[in-house]
């Protein structure tokens, strides 16, 4: 049964049902449902760890590597999202080469992260033009029941909390058995979060089940941060073809900053 | 404020000189070639077409499938030939982008393609290609509802501009630079592209969304003539 899609008949009952503001486990459209963030995943990343947002699970290894700059940005180091919609996670996702979810989920991370600023890039060069930091973000979700982008952001900003910058040997390669030197440049700043708005029919909502989910038109990915003590959209991504009126995304911009605020309280309790 | 002005010297809703023309490609079903500046597009449709393989066939409907990509030679450094995970993603915002207009029930197994490609890029490609494919599409006589018109807003620092050129993304003080690609369904108030890279304030949205429209019918006129054009020839 696990394989089976959204329903039809289950789609018309969501519709009905989100329209009176009502969902099958009892939230309101705009609940999250439980936040549970672990640490250390695995000891030998430079930072891990996993969130559980439901029963959707995302684990985010930080592996640490010396590269070069990119010839247009030879003072900053650089930062890699990249990861997979492995089949241990859902019997809807197989082997075989990067289906475009796979794709998109990490680009969305990537963004949200990087445009937020909060790992300051210029901290990360260790010779300026030659070497500097690779922070390589790595996505994997270990179970999917749905929101994946928003889930994996949580992980990955969990993961680069923790992480620790490697020594160097002489030789300039890494030490893996030498204590770190400490952590990674990031800003104090409140982190980001992503919030991903669903649409389906007339109604918006967050953090959908991967039923609520699959029966969707089209949804809209935000990455937020706050900057300077204001909020700060950083990314932006619609998908599904379903289009946004304005009215609808001016409402989602009313929430924005009550969500964020309520999401960085819930995640107080992990740090 | 203090007066911002723009390095490229144009005003603050100031689009780069644009130019479309309908036509472009002889084979094709319908092709057409827009441009911002120097960013130029061109895009081919070539369909409704029987679909292989046959699994892939929809019954109840034809299947649009889109493919943008820049030449090897549109960017300074050399673009390897070939799909990137980029390319990939704004083939797919381009397909959700340009869906909502199209009505493809008329043309059940069969697909629609629609072949996007960058000739010279200085920023602003996606936004110039929806608008290349969307009148490619209405030159192939697919039934559309509508034109979609694209265009990107953006910020410097903390000034909202519109159609960034590729030296105003690299804008780097302040707030930097945020892109922030729209597509429309011309007229109307339903936006079916949205990106964003970079900073704006959710309370900023609203009026950067109003610039958008103001810039899109700009957009609409520029493609509602070429299209004139070619039914005039």
């Amino acid at each position: 049964m696990s394989s089976m899609e959204t329903s039809n008949l289950t789609g018309r009952t969501f519709r009905k049902m989100f329209a009176e503001g009502k969902r099958f486990d009892g939230r309101g459209l705009n609940d999250f449902r439980a936040i549970e963030v672990t640490y250390n995943v695995s000891n030998k990343a430079e930072g891990s760890a996993r969130v559980k947002v439901g029963k959707t699970d995302v684990a985010v290894g930080i592996k640490l590597e010396i590269g070069t700059p990119y010839p247009d940005s030879p003072d900053k180091g650089n930062i890699m999202v990249s990861g997979d919609l492995l089949p241990i996670a859902s019997p809807r996702f197989e082997t075989g080469p990067p289906k475009f979810n796979a794709i998109e989920l990490p680009r969305l991370v990537d963004r949200a992260i990087r445009e937020s600023g909060m790992l300051d890039l210029h901290k990360l060069v260790i010779t300026p033009g030659e070497k500097v930091w690779t922070v390589i973000i790595d996505v994997y979700p270990l179970n999917d029941d749905g929101n994946l982008v928003d889930v994996a952001t949580l992980a990955a900003v969990a993961a680069l909390k923790t992480a620790k910058l490697p020594a160097l040997k002489e030789n300039g390669k890494i030490d893996y058995h030498a204590k770190p030197t400490g952590p990674l440049p990031l800003s104090s700043e409140t982190y980001p979060i992503t919030l991903t708005f669903y649409k389906l029919g007339e109604s918006i909502f967050l953090d959908p089940t991967r039923e609520e989910e699959e029966a969707c038109d089209s949804r809209v990915a935000l990455g937020l941060s706050k900057w300077n003590g204001k909020y700060m959209i950083n990314s932006c991504q619609k998908g599904g073809e379903t289009p946004f009126t304005k009215a609808e995304l001016e409402k989602m911009m009313d929430l924005l900053p009550g969500k964020f605020d309520e999401i960085n309280e819930r995640l107080k309790k992990f740090l | 404020m203090a007066e911002f002005k723009r390095p490229s010297g144009r005003g603050m809703t100031e689009i780069r000189k644009m130019s479309a023309k309908v036509g472009v490609i002889p084979n094709a079903d319908g092709s057409a070639m827009f441009s911002f500046g120097d960013t130029i597009a061109i895009a081919a449709v070539y369909g409704p077409r029987l679909l292989h393989p046959q699994h892939m066939q929809d019954p109840s409907t034809a299947i649009l499938r889109v493919n943008y990509d820049l030449l090897s030679f549109s960017v300074y450094e050399r673009k390897k030939p070939g799909p990137s995970r980029r390319s990939q993603e704004i083939s797919k915002v381009t397909e959700w982008a340009l869906l909502p207009v199209l009505d493809l029930k008329e043309f059940p197994n069969t697909v629609i393609d629609v072949q996007v490609y960058i000739l010279q890029a200085d920023a602003g490609t996606r936004t110039a290609g929806i608008n290349a494919a969307s009148l490619a599409l209405a030159h192939a006589g697919i039934p559309m509802k509508n034109l979609v018109t694209s265009i990107s807003v953006g910020k410097q620092d903390k000034n909202i501009v519109v159609d960034l050129d590729k030296d105003e993304e690299d804008y780097e003080e302040g707030e930097g630079a945020t892109d922030f690609p729209i597509a429309k369904v011309a007229n109307s108030d339903e936006y079916t592209l949205l990106q964003l890279d970079g900073k704006i304030e959710p309370s900023e949205v609203k009026k950067a969304l109003t610039i958008a429209d103001e810039a899109c019918e700009k957009v609409y006129e520029v493609q509602k003539r070429a299209l004139k054009e070619v039914v005039e020839q």
